[in-house]
């Protein structure tokens, strides 16, 4: 227990730029997802056979959430959230790979992602209501709320990221710990328990993006 | 006692007593959720939606408690 989950460990240098091991692996991962991604869908056909119909059946279902939680047509927010909760999907399970660490269980990833997610709630709110009625929607329901509206947006997306970094630090942490006091098999429960975190956590960070950009658009109330 | 042992007695405090609360109102929240899939298990999909939406807020303050306990823990600028 002598490294501190908020170090970072730097591989190399490009220039003067540090490359951090969370940047490696993450960039692994978009290599691997890109690559599946390409491959799976170089050969789709009318008639789908059965891998074709697995990633169907996976967009399907995540366009149909979203088009449940934000009561409008899904196609303008699929790429961004779907890759997202794919994305997070993959880095979260990463952890389990012997030699990898998950890129999610330093706090620069979760902080990158929430980054993300607080810039595209301005985005689609002002393409999608025009900048006059996005903005006139932070002095709803009146303008003594405007502070605590710009507060809540500011929390929101600190908390965001903390949630997402706590949840998955955590998981390691603990399983580093039990392996420090009991021995071989004993952590393995508590990292399948890791598993079912990181898909839940995957899971409750697209939601809860998808539930931001809905405010952002106005068809959710904040 | 040294600025370290605080720390570390001011982190387990953090966590122990900052997960009261939050796991409470899980508590209840779930059970809230359980009686009304019971009652009405059509509505169990936006109902375990709205769970997760709602367990994740919830457990935000717990997250920050355990932020807290690591900041005291590993980046203390009073110990330095």
């Amino acid at each position: 227990m002598n490294r501190s989950p908020l170090a970072i460990t730097i591989l190399f240098h490009i220039g003067i730029v540090p490359i951090s091991r969370t940047v490696v692996t993450t960039w692994g991962l978009m290599a691997a997802l890109t690559g599946g991604c390409w491959i799976a869908t170089r050969s789709f056909r009318l008639d789908a056979g059965g891998w074709q119909a697995m990633i169907e059946t996976v967009v399907i279902a995540i366009e149909e959430q979203i088009g449940e939680l934000l009561n409008r047509d899904a196609t303008p927010f699929l790429p961004l959230l779907g890759t997202l909760f794919i994305f997070l999907v993959v880095a979260n399970l990463s952890g389990i790979v012997p030699g990898v660490t998950a890129p999610t269980a330093a706090v620069e990833t979760p902080a990158a992602l929430a980054a993300i997610v607080f810039l595209s709630v301005h985005f689609y709110g002002v393409r999608i209501q025009g900048l006059g009625p996005y903005l006139k929607g932070y002095l709803r329901p009146n303008p003594v709320m405007l502070p605590f509206n710009i507060l809540s947006e500011l929390t929101r997306s600190f908390s965001l990221a903390m949630r997402l970094f706590g949840n998955i630090m955590s998981g390691e942490l603990v399983v580093a710990i039990i392996l420090a006091m009991a021995g071989l098999l004993v952590p393995i429960p508590f990292m399948a328990f890791g598993i079912l975190v990181g898909l839940v956590q995957a899971y409750i960070f697209s939601v809860l993006a998808a539930v931001y950009i809905g405010g952002g658009i106005g068809v959710i109330e904040k | 006692m040294t600025v370290q042992m605080l720390s570390i007695i001011g982190a387990v405090v953090a966590v122990a007593v900052g997960s009261i609360s939050p796991a409470l109102a899980e508590g209840r929240a779930i059970t809230a959720a359980m009686e009304g899939i019971a009652r009405q298990p059509e509505a169990a999909g936006s109902l375990s939606r709205t769970l997760f939406v709602g367990l994740a807020m919830i457990e935000t303050m717990a997250i920050y408690c355990l932020v807290i306990a690591l900041l005291l823990l590993f980046a203390n600028p009073f110990a330095r």
